[in-house]
């Protein structure tokens, strides 16, 4: 398959422009933050989702959704990280849909996925607890308890806790932490007795919340593909967060990209304009080669998530790798590069510095993505 | 392909086509040929004073060659396979998964081949680009001058008229393999009084011209492949130009796109086992059987992340020419980031080598292969235009950024 969009792709990428760079640009955030707006994002925005069949992008056509890949994903993510929209989008229709699409029985999924597509509905996938993205590290317990379980533990960096619907909860039916076996995932409804949800007002103000679980008691229902057996099926659909991250971070960097290089054109300093100076002119260039390639490197990914999920490891830690580095490195050249102005709250650079270290951290950084391609090579 | 056809039965048909692509490779190319480059008798440059250093070098060679697949995607007429794009990309995607060696090295094939197919008469095409194909003639390139190095367009060699002929004189210098080359394609200035780009001409002529001479020039790696080459009073036919007389600087563009695109594929080639396990060959392994020095274990990784990312770019690239969507100036960026990587390889390679890699004459060592090839990949960010050159394309051609 051609690493180009197809025409369908670009026309996809042109409606999801269109409707984010009008309605959500970058003073929306700004909007949200200022206002301590207790949703964190546009409800209103999040139907003209549904409509437009973004929310359920994913969501087989059987179950109302537009049943498209993971490409599609990243040309919708990318957008989003043009404008930095704060969205259900990546925790409800890319990341849980993924989980029900893969994991769940027929019950859980004509409950749950007509619902995410059309906005009724948002989900999110409750995965790490300690520091940095360790999925085998998971030690929330999940004791049997009569026809189902008892839930206890805590979970950090839950995106959109704090509005989710519906939680997916990684959990330890047997082994202990650091095993594939064992880990099992649970849905979990959000107003459930004994879940306490914290938001936590983060560095990029996108959603994000700290949640405990206390003796949180779920059906056997409830179970989430096979009980011990769930390592598998998280891999995929981390694999599947992950590209679509890369993906954002992409549409970041460009952007960041684009805005700095519109500066280095119009500043002038020692009575030129800087764009002259060669020695920005360089690292402008490599910047710009650091993000094609990136680009080539994240479409590969979805390509092979689109051919076949579980084989795409490589490719997505090759990707998720380069998308870390490359964001990390447009941004702080971004706010370097504008100097004095780059510093400031008034103008927009630093906004995508602080969603880049987010995205950075979200589903495992470029180290831990590395150390993975590191150890698939098998040195 | 006609309009008629779906896109079910272009993929089936493509599909096809890598079966017997497969099959064919499988039955012809011998297991000798499979293995890595080594040195540089492994390289076959073709000529007219060519000699094979093996059996297998030879068979494989002419095998491919009777196919049109020492130039896949060149007309037939030419000596071509003419092959689509996209089967072209399937014969090397093969090519690459079976390891095997290029049947054929030739500046001939990567610079001046694709400038004649774009710029020559049909005579011009007609006499050269077939005895390219076959590796009957080899090719150097002059471009380069003591002065005008990076800045190629204040090259100084002067070619005067006279009559039917220009008569050529001046120096170039870097010109790799002039002293094993039969013909030399190169600039001259045929208008002194143009300015620095109108006043060129790109034209070819006969290393055993009289008043041609060439001088190796001894390298770090202790190799020379580049000459100084000089011409005094070299008298050439006006036929001989490519395009027209004073617009070469259009065609010397065009070929170092395609100089900088073999370049930056230049770690593709002779590329063996993975670093990571050459590493842990020499190095050895923990318990944990990781490669037993964390720092280079995780530069390694690092590479095969940027490495892969490369990789999945320069197949983007030929996409986007595909497509018509590609940038012309987008051979630079390819160029420069691909002689980074490569460098990089080799700084890693020296590591993983440990004092084994320091030896320079001896049997072992296959006469320094390794370090050799070390010290060569530093002119990979000099040769086809600097790093510094391509990063200036860049700013100013990609990125639009203002000139100084």
């Amino acid at each position: 398959m051609a690493l180009v969009l197809t025409e369908e792709q670009s026309m996809l990428r042109d409606s999801a422009r269109g409707l984010i760079s009008d309605t959500a640009p970058v003073s929306h955030l700004r909007h949200l933050r200022d206002s301590k707006d207790p949703t964190g994002f546009s409800k209103e925005l999040w139907h003209s989702f549904a409509e437009i069949g973004f929310a359920g992008l994913l969501v087989p056509e059987e179950f109302g959704g537009s049943g498209l890949g993971f490409m599609e994903v990243g040309v919708v993510m990318e957008e989003i990280g043009r404008t930095l929209m704060p969205s259900p989008f990546l925790a409800t229709s890319v990341v849980a849909t993924s989980a029900l699409n893969r994991g769940g029985n027929a019950a859980q999924k004509s409950e749950y996925l007509p619902k995410i597509s059309n906005g009724s509905l948002l989900a999110t996938l409750a995965i790490d607890e300690g520091t940095k993205h360790r999925p085998l590290q998971t030690n929330l317990q999940a004791v049997r308890a009569g026809n189902g379980f008892k839930l206890s533990g805590a979970k950090a960096l839950v995106v959109d806790g704090h509005v989710a619907d519906l939680f997916i909860v990684a959990a330890r039916t047997a082994g202990s932490a650091g095993e594939r076996d064992g880990l099992t995932l649970f849905l979990v409804n959000s107003k459930a007795k004994g879940v306490a949800i914290e938001r936590t007002i983060m560095v990029d103000a996108h959603n994000a919340a700290r949640i405990e679980l206390a003796n949180v008691e779920v059906n056997a229902d409830s179970v989430l593909g096979e009980v011990d057996q769930a390592a598998s099926l998280l891999d995929g659909v981390l694999d599947i967060g992950r590209g679509a991250v890369a993906a954002e971070m992409v549409g970041l960097s460009e952007e960041v990209f684009n805005r700095t290089v519109e500066y280095l054109k119009s500043r002038k300093q020692f009575g030129k304009l800087i764009g002259e100076f060669q020695a920005l002119q360089h690292r402008a260039a490599e910047l710009y080669i650091d993000i094609e390639i990136t680009r080539a490197a994240t479409m590969k990914a979805l390509q092979a998530l689109d051919a076949d999920v579980t084989k795409a490891a490589s490719a997505i830690a090759v990707a998720k790798a380069r998308a870390g580095t490359t964001a990390t490195r447009a941004v702080q050249e971004g706010v370097q590069m504008h100097g004095g102005m780059g510093m400031t709250d008034q103008f927009d650079i630093g906004f995508f510095m602080k969603r880049a270290r987010v995205c950075e951290e979200l589903f495992g950084d470029a180290n831990y993505h590395t150390e993975q391609l590191a150890q698939a090579r098998g040195y | 392909m006609t309009d008629s056809k779906t896109s079910e039965t272009e993929t089936a048909d493509l599909e096809q086509f890598r079966t017997e692509t497969r099959a064919w490779l499988e039955a012809n190319c011998p297991p000798e040929m499979r293995k890595p480059v080594t040195s540089d008798a492994d390289v076959f440059w073709g000529g007219r004073n060519a000699k094979f250093s093996s059996e297998p070098q030879r068979i494989w060679f002419e095998r491919m060659r009777d196919k049109g697949w020492t130039v896949p995607d060149w007309p037939e007429e030419y000596g071509g396979g003419g092959l689509s794009a996209a089967e072209h990309k399937v014969l090397r995607s093969e090519i690459a998964k079976m390891g095997a060696r290029p049947p054929l090295s030739s500046f001939g094939i990567w610079m001046l081949g694709p400038a004649l197919l774009k710029y020559g008469t049909e005579a011009q095409k007609q006499e050269h680009l077939p005895k390219i194909a076959a590796g009957l003639i080899r090719w150097c390139q002059g471009y380069s001058e003591p002065n005008a190095g990076s800045d190629l367009a204040s090259l100084q060699t002067r070619a005067e008229s006279d009559g039917d002929d220009f008569v050529i004189t001046g120096q170039k210098i870097w010109t790799s393999y002039a002293n094993y080359a039969d013909w030399i394609f190169c600039l001259v200035r045929t208008d002194p009084t143009a300015k620095k780009h109108d006043g060129i001409s790109f034209i070819l002529f006969d290393m055993t011209s009289k008043g041609v001479t060439t001088k190796p020039i001894l390298l770090i790696s202790g190799y020379s492949p580049f000459c100084e080459t000089f011409f005094d009073n070299v008298r050439v036919p006006k036929s001989h130009v490519v395009g027209q007389i004073n617009r070469g600087w259009d065609v010397a563009k065009y070929l170092l796109q395609h100089e900088r695109a073999m370049i930056s594929g230049m770690g593709e080639r002779g590329v063996g086992r993975p670093l990571g396990q050459i590493a842990a060959d020499s190095v050895g392994t923990d318990g944990q059987g990781r490669l037993d020095d964390c720092m280079l274990r995780a530069e390694i990784a690092s590479f095969d992340v940027d490495e892969a990312a490369l990789a999945a770019c320069a197949e983007r690239a030929l996409d986007l020419a595909k497509a018509g969507q590609a940038h012309p100036a987008f051979s630079s960026a390819m160029k420069y980031y691909g002689t980074e990587l490569n460098k990089r390889r080799y700084e890693i390679l020296m590591s993983a080598g440990g004092v084994d890699a320091l030896e320079w004459e001896s049997e072992r060592s296959k006469q320094g292969a390794r370090p050799r090839a070390w010290l060569r990949t530093k002119a990979n960010s000099i040769e086809g235009g600097t790093s510094e050159v391509m990063l200036g394309i860049v700013a100013k051609r990609i990125l639009d950024l203002p000139g100084a």
